[in-house]
């Protein structure tokens, strides 16, 4: 198992990383979280070839050449999982490769993401699963590709689902090719019941999306711009769910963004629909007001809401109707960004910012960590069907290094991704993940090295 | 003298100080446009490009003539004959002409904000020419300047616009700098073409245009666009005329003295009648009078404002 990219490998040393595998690690004095398990303790965790083999008090004369990393004062967490991360290889290396995407996710405190199905060509066949593996075999990062549901623009011909399946995704997502009708959508969840499979959708009702560029409201007013109202994202929702409770198929609502939409899913799951959902950092901490600057870096998809909508997304990840948080991570070129504002594409990176923005939202800068944990590392392996990575002896080492008490400014130069389009630019966020241990790999970055003893 | 604003990109955010200098310029430039020889030579060392990424007659001479009064250099370009169909940007095609020595863009273009972005990445002065529904604010400081011309000031002045107010440029420049000059604003039209939150602007909301007009001193009519009924916003030419179309019926069963404006072109027998728009309320041609002496105020004070 070796990563083949060791562009990569040479990527995150040139940013001053410590890089190694395989190496015996002695993590010691971290407060270990893990909420799947209800961990949550202070004590040492010994790492042997690539598994946990001992947590608690650790004999050190026992063992042979190690490292030894120390973690007082910072949080161990089951590794971070991202739910759909848009990585522009194949097709479009020139807004992300693999390598810059799997470097991004190291160093946002991600140890998996899920790539969306929209690359040229499209993840729509076992083919390209299997050259996506390929390409990312033994990497730190686990590239789980999601496929798209449909494989034609059209959104009328399903993809050959059961193949797809024996190359190993257990997810499908209609991004790019909404299914044309409702009546598609019907035949696309109950035929994924074949595997008991999940659709992500952020379908929404074409005809009130239309077009639309400032969420409608009083910013969209002030602005002259096209209005994007939410009803065209719960009406969307409204119809998937009801199909949902038709067919009882089991589908997951990417990038929640309107107050009414919860209230849909919390009336869904009342009737036990399968219903799950996240939300991005940027529709919790922005609102539509950033759109007032005419600046690219906040078109994102959905357009970011209102007042009304962050609060109530808030209060949804409080009371768990919110799973996840997703970084609905989409780099885009500088060429791309530096056009009139309606017609920069959709989208913000995400992937190295969202843990810090989280931290700063929650709790007003003093979120539970229990909370965050689960929404960005156990959750979302939950939804996307992977399997758990607890934090146990005997288990892989699949974890993230967090420091909650890092203040740090984002700058989108030292950015890994290619996308430097992010919404949180100058922004202080008040933690910080500073790397990873995952498939036998020791991520640790440069403001940490001083760490290792 | 110069303006505290280094373009004029609307008139949401600009000082009214700034406001109140260009309506007095405006004067002493109307005078001159009744010279015998209406010419003068502030701008002789100022070259303008006229960038038009959208058609527009009635604005684009307005500017050229103005330009002209003020003997600068005048350069016109129109989207359709230009390169911007081959897939530059208009960071690029801007850049290009600066190439070229420029010193002044005016700009008319169909995205709301594309003028803040060329500020952000081009040396230019830049005026606002309308930028899709968001600003027109030459148009609005025109309408402005001829009310100062009926009323003296805007001090409590009635001020309501019909028609299309969500796809119109006009209504947003007019509501920010009427509203900071002291009048106030009030919008009349189909539910449809009214955006849902218009009132958050602060102002008032009529769905009736015999109550606008009752309520009203002057009214601004709208230029409504045939194509809007394709799209359902309205049923028909003949209802809108019916329920919006401003008639001297209606005028002269409200009994009172209302002032007229319309930013043109007029669709004659739709949202405003003939006889009204040629009627002696209507301020329509004045409008376009002082459309030349408010852009010659404009650039005499983006440009510089040396001595006349």
């Amino acid at each position: 198992m070796s990563w083949r990219s060791k562009q990569g490998t040479d990527l995150l040393r040139s940013h001053g990383w410590h890089v190694q595998r395989n190496q015996t690690i002695l993590l010691v004095g971290a407060r270990i979280i893990d909420p799947s398990t209800g961990l949550d303790e202070k004590t040492d965790i010994l790492v042997e070839r690539g598994k946990i083999s001992q947590i608690g008090e650790i004999d050190r004369d026992e063992l042979k050449e190690h490292v030894v990393v120390d973690l007082r004062g910072k949080i161990l967490s089951p590794g971070f999982q991202d739910m759909h991360a848009h990585f522009g290889q194949p097709g479009r290396e020139d807004r992300e490769t693999l390598t810059s995407g799997i470097c991004a996710a190291a160093a946002g405190g991600y140890t998996g993401v899920s790539i969306t199905p929209d690359t040229d060509p499209y993840i729509d066949n076992a083919g390209i699963v299997k050259w996506i593996e390929d390409k990312t075999s033994g990497s730190p990062v686990l590239v789980q590709p999601v496929a798209a549901v449909n494989r034609d623009d059209e959104g009328r011909r399903l993809t050959d689902v059961d193949d797809i399946y024996h190359a190993g995704v257990r997810v499908f997502s209609d991004t790019g090719r909404p299914p044309a009708t409702p009546e598609i959508m019907r035949r696309a969840l109950e035929y994924m019941k074949l595997h008991d499979l999940t659709i992500s959708t952020r379908n929404q009702e074409p005809s009130l999306a239309a077009g639309g560029i400032v969420r409608e409201g009083p910013v969209s007013t002030r602005l002259g711009q096209k209005p994007w109202p939410s009803i065209a994202e719960s009406m969307g929702v409204a119809k998937t769910l009801l199909l949902a409770l038709h067919t009882s198929g089991k589908v997951h609502l990417e990038a929640i963004s309107s107050a009414e939409t919860l209230d849909l899913i919390r009336w869904a799951r009342e009737r036990g629909v399968k219903v799950t959902c996240d939300a991005t950092p940027h529709h919790l901490a922005l609102t539509d007001e950033a759109c007032e600057t005419f600046d690219g870096n906040y078109k994102t998809s959905p357009p970011l809401g209102t007042e009304n909508d962050r609060t109530a997304l808030i209060a949804a990840i409080s009371d768990g109707t919110i799973d996840a948080v997703a970084s609905d991570h989409i780099p885009l070129t500088g060429e791309e960004c530096l056009v009139e504002y309606s017609t920069v594409p959709d989208g913000v990176v995400g992937l190295e910012t969202t843990f810090g923005v989280m931290a700063k939202v929650l709790g007003g800068g003093k979120p539970d960590w229990n909370t965050l944990i689960n929404l960005m590392a156990i959750s979302p392996r939950e939804i996307l069907d992977l399997s758990p990575a607890p934090i146990q002896q005997g288990a892989l080492a699949d974890l993230t290094i967090i420091d909650p008490d890092a203040m740090w400014s984002v700058d989108p130069e030292r950015f890994f991704s290619k996308g430097r389009n992010t919404a949180f630019n100058g922004w202080k966020l008040p933690a910080k993940t500073l790397g990873i241990i995952n498939r036998g790999w020791f991520l640790l970055a440069p403001d940490a090295r001083m760490l290792l003893k | 003298m110069a303006l505290k604003s280094p373009h004029l990109l609307g008139l949401r955010d600009i000082p009214v100080e700034d406001i109140t200098a260009i309506l007095d310029s405006a004067v002493a430039f109307k005078e001159i446009l009744n010279r015998p020889i209406p010419k003068v030579p502030t701008l002789r060392h100022v070259t303008v490009v006229n960038a038009f990424f959208e058609n527009s007659t009635r604005t684009r001479i307005s500017f050229e003539l103005a330009e002209k009064r003020l003997s600068a250099d005048v350069v016109n370009f129109s989207a359709s004959a230009s390169s911007v169909k081959k897939g530059e940007t208009l960071i690029d095609t801007i850049r290009n002409l600066e190439a070229m020595k420029i010193d002044l863009v005016v700009m008319r273009h169909p995205l709301p904000g594309a003028h803040i972005l060329l500020t952000k990445h081009c040396d230019s002065k830049v005026i606002n020419a309308g930028d899709g529904a968001h600003e027109h604010p030459t148009q609005a400081l025109l309408d402005m300047m001829t009310l100062r011309e009926v009323y003296g000031d805007f001090n409590k002045l009635r001020v309501t616009l019909v028609g299309d107010i969500s796809h119109s440029r006009v209504a947003l420049s007019n509501i920010y700098g009427l509203l900071a000059m002291g009048a106030k604003v009030a919008v009349c039209g189909p539910p449809t073409l009214i955006p849902r939150d218009i009132e958050s602007l602060g102002v008032k909301v009529y769905s009736d245009l015999d109550e606008a007009i009752a309520k009203s001193d002057v009214l601004n009519v709208l230029r409504i666009q045939m194509e809007r009924q394709d799209s359902g916003l309205f049923p028909s030419i003949r209802e809108y005329h019916q329920t919006f179309g401003v008639t001297s019926e209606r005028l002269e069963s409200a009994n009172k003295k209302l002032t007229i404006l319309h930013p043109g072109p007029i669709n004659r027998g739709l949202e405003l009648d003939a006889d009204v728009a040629d009627g002696p309320h209507s301020v329509i041609l004045q409008q376009v009078t002082n459309g030349v002496a408010v852009r010659m105020a404009i650039l005499y004070l983006i440009a510089g404002g040396d001595e006349l």
